[in-house]
């Protein structure tokens, strides 16, 4: 039997020597132009990274490709971000110039950095996930063609997080983005009695619905949906091969927007929804990118300066985003979950 | 666009200044049938606007209870290179930092047994290796094996870790990301590689309040970096900032400051910090990083509860320790998780997570459990409901 548990490469056997030497040591940074960074260390010691967006699902050549330059201009170094971006590091100044002119040559976006949308964090959608409510990978191309601009320059406000996920399991933490794109179903699972016998455990089917929706069908010994508790989860899909509930004209995007992460300012927000459905429409999604860059727009077009998308949204209130943006606002807006009413208004101090 | 191309939709991805993940597909189905019968299902899918993947399946590899994904297609017979088309989630390496032939070894050791196809990285920070049939499983772990490479977590048990660059690169870290995440995957392996918890328990870890990695988010222990002392100022690069015209320090640094404990003295170019008063949320040093520093005496917040929509609704992470060191062997810190983990364990139903368990049973009872004293830093406002309990041994006849 092969070795377990050994654990992964040690971190300290992939660093840069330049980052070896003043590992903990470092004094300040400078953002010298979109998606090119300078740290420098307490000895002096000057280390450039450029950042360079990726599309996440990448093929082995494209990750030697990646090596080589890394090879050629960084001593055979490199790291990705936690969204998906490549970092060039580079400790000899010479060499920054020419690496930026080879990434612009080859077609790897610059960009990420400060006042601009970084790279979407996404999940697998159609591509490889058995529950998706839309595309991954195809809608953030779409959006990200579209908004290329605002990842390689510094025309926003403030940093935008933009982050897709497939359906309401949400790998990835889309629930605290300034632009938050969500698959979502609206058609409540279809019972396949026959598979529910054969594969489900039912009482875990049962306790896996957050309304309460499934009950016992003692006749058939499977399970009963009460269609109007249902809000299409797909939990009970993931416990119960049973219970489909994908369906193409029953899925769809819906968008949210305001969340944040830092704590800078103001605390993590999260992201609120202002667009309840959008249809599928590949291969590009223009109704989505349409509504991404209007609220981006808007957004960039108010704010004051350092104002994440949340924070101006708090500074002029939710009445006035539908009014700026041009959103309708529909019944599907106003919660009904479990803290609902925390979200009512109690005050008659509002804009017309 | 060649004329008769079978994927007339994703061949429209390939257009535009955004990276293709198309063209990456090409690439790969170039020389490998799977990536090609991937191509030709997505194609599918882009077509009926549905997904063809079915559920679940067990598959593994031997000595592990997780870290593959069983997939197979629902159109085999159309696509049969990915009827199974099972997925590798693999341990990154602390902050994805790699030296580039490890990363050559790990493409050769996917070319001989996979899709040629990945992603770096997925949203729990493995690196993905998407796509081998059942019987290459084993032989690809082996090899992965041989070349220092082990799986990261799937189902219900702690998934594989990860954090911010830390003191690799920046200069606000407060607590050493890198080794923490390394040696907490290396101590908790048996809690990574098999599934025994009520359901999936994530760990993440940012260096300051920044929190690059989401960790409040969607960990149920969320370790962000923070500070007891002063902000460390430099007076000489605050009057370079004063005088570089780039920042209005008055407008974009006091002004903006949420506790209002600054103070700036345009005529002498001095900027003041009532310490006392600073929550530390980083604004005024991510404005100014030359003049501000976090303070020396650093350590962490440990945060608990965070996570996604299901099941009872998404929750973001709350104050359980305002202050922790967080030093080599990091034994407090691993007490702590091991504490919260029994109690989650012992109390907890299936596929509920941390955060749900204490909104069930109250925080009172997992602080009790936790053996913590309450502390305003816990909470955002008390509560303004009359409906609380005493313990009995607290009322005295």
């Amino acid at each position: 039997m092969s070795r377990t548990d050994f654990g992964p490469p040690n971190y300290k056997e992939m660093l840069p020597p330049v980052i070896e030497k003043n590992y903990g040591q470092w004094k300040y940074h400078e953002r010298v132009k979109p998606g090119v960074l300078l740290h420098v260390a307490e000895s002096g010691d000057e280390l450039y990274t450029v950042r360079v967006g990726s599309g996440r699902l990448v093929s082995t050549d494209w990750i030697r490709d990646v090596c080589e330059i890394a090879e050629k201009f960084c001593g055979g170094y490199l790291r990705f971000t936690s969204r998906h971006n490549l970092e060039f590091l580079v400790s000899d100044k010479e060499q920054v110039e020419p690496l930026i002119a080879h990434l612009n040559k080859e077609g790897y976006p610059i960009g990420g950095t400060g006042h601009a949308i970084s790279n979407p964090v996404h999940t697998q959608g159609w591509i490889h996930c058995h529950t998706p409510a839309t595309d991954a990978s195809g809608v953030v191309k779409a959006v990200m063609d579209d908004l290329f601009e605002y990842f390689t320059d510094w025309k926003l406000p403030a940093y935008c997080r933009i982050s897709l996920a497939c359906c309401l399991n949400m790998c990835g933490a889309v629930h605290c983005s300034d632009v938050a794109i969500l698959g979502i179903h609206r058609l409540v699972p279809t019972i396949n009695h026959d598979d529910v016998r054969a594969k489900c455990e039912i009482p875990n089917v049962i306790a896996a619905c957050p309304t309460g929706a499934i009950r016992p069908d003692p006749k058939n010994k499977s399970l009963t949906v009460n269609d109007e508790k249902c809000m299409y989860c797909g939990n009970c899909y993931t416990m119960c091969p049973g219970m489909p509930l994908a369906d193409p004209e029953g899925d769809g995007i819906s968008i949210w927007v305001g969340g944040k992460i830092s704590s800078a300012r103001t605390p993590p927000k999260f992201s609120r929804l202002v667009i309840p459905y959008l249809p599928n429409t590949p291969p590009r999604w223009p109704e989505v990118t349409d509504a991404v860059r209007n609220i981006v727009e808007t957004w960039a077009s108010n704010a004051r300066k350092h104002e994440r998308m949340g924070e101006w949204i708090d500074r002029i209130g939710w009445e006035r985003f539908f009014d700026l943006t041009g959103i309708p606002f529909t019944i599907q807006l106003i919660d009904d979950f479990t803290l609902a009413s925390d979200t009512y208004r109690s005050t008659p101090t509002f804009k017309w | 666009m060649a004329k008769d191309s079978k994927t007339p939709l994703l061949d429209q991805l390939e257009e535009g200044p955004w990276p293709s993940f198309v063209t990456e597909m090409k690439r790969a189905a170039e020389k490998n049938d799977m990536a090609k019968d991937l191509l030709g299902q997505l194609e599918r899918s882009f077509n009926d606007k549905i997904g063809y993947w079915k559920h679940g399946g067990i598959v593994g590899v031997r000595g592990y209870g997780g870290g593959v994904i069983g997939r197979y297609s629902n159109l085999p017979e159309e696509f049969p290179a990915v009827a199974e088309f099972h997925t590798f989630r693999v341990n990154m390496p602390s902050g994805w930092f790699y030296k580039t032939d490890k990363l050559r070894d790990l493409c050769d050791v996917w070319d001989k047994h996979g899709s040629r196809l990945t992603n770096m990285h997925g949203a729990t920070g493995d690196i993905i290796l998407l796509g081998a049939p059942t019987n290459a499983l084993q032989p690809c772990f082996d090899d992965m094996a041989d070349i220092g490479f082990d799986l990261g977590g799937s189902g219900s048990d702690m998934r594989t870790p990860s954090c911010c660059v830390g003191p690799g690169r920046c200069e606000y870290a407060c607590i050493d990301t890198l080794d923490l995440l390394y040696d907490i995957t290396m101590e908790f392996q048996d809690e990574l590689h098999r599934p025994m918890f009520p359901y999936k328990s994530k760990i993440k870890i940012s260096g300051c309040p920044n929190d690059c990695v989401a960790s409040v988010a969607r960990s149920d222990f969320s370790v962000i970096g923070t500070w007891r002392d002063e902000i460390r100022i430099d007076q000489e690069e605050v009057a370079k900032y004063a005088d570089g015209g780039e920042i209005d320090i008055q407008a974009e640094v006091v002004a903006l400051c949420p506790t209002d404990c600054m103070k700036f003295d345009a005529e002498n170019k001095t900027l003041k910090v009532n310490d006392k008063e600073c929550n530390r949320c980083m604004h005024c040093i991510n404005l100014m990083p030359k003049a501000l520093r976090p303070g020396k005496d650093k350590g962490a917040t440990i945060l608990v509860g965070g996570k996604a929509p299901i099941v009872h609704g998404a929750l973001m992470s709350w104050v359980i320790v305002p202050f922790m060191k967080m030093e080599p062997p990091y034994d407090e810190f691993k007490d702590f998780i091991r504490k919260a983990w029994e109690w989650w364990d012992e109390n907890g139903k299936m596929r509920e997570r941390l955060g749900e368990l204490i909104n069930r049973l109250g925080m009172r009872a997992f602080l009790k459990a936790m053996d913590l004293p309450p502390a305003p830093q816990m909470i955002r406002i008390p509560r303004a409901n009359p409906y609380y309990f005493w313990d009995p041994e607290e009322v005295k006849k």
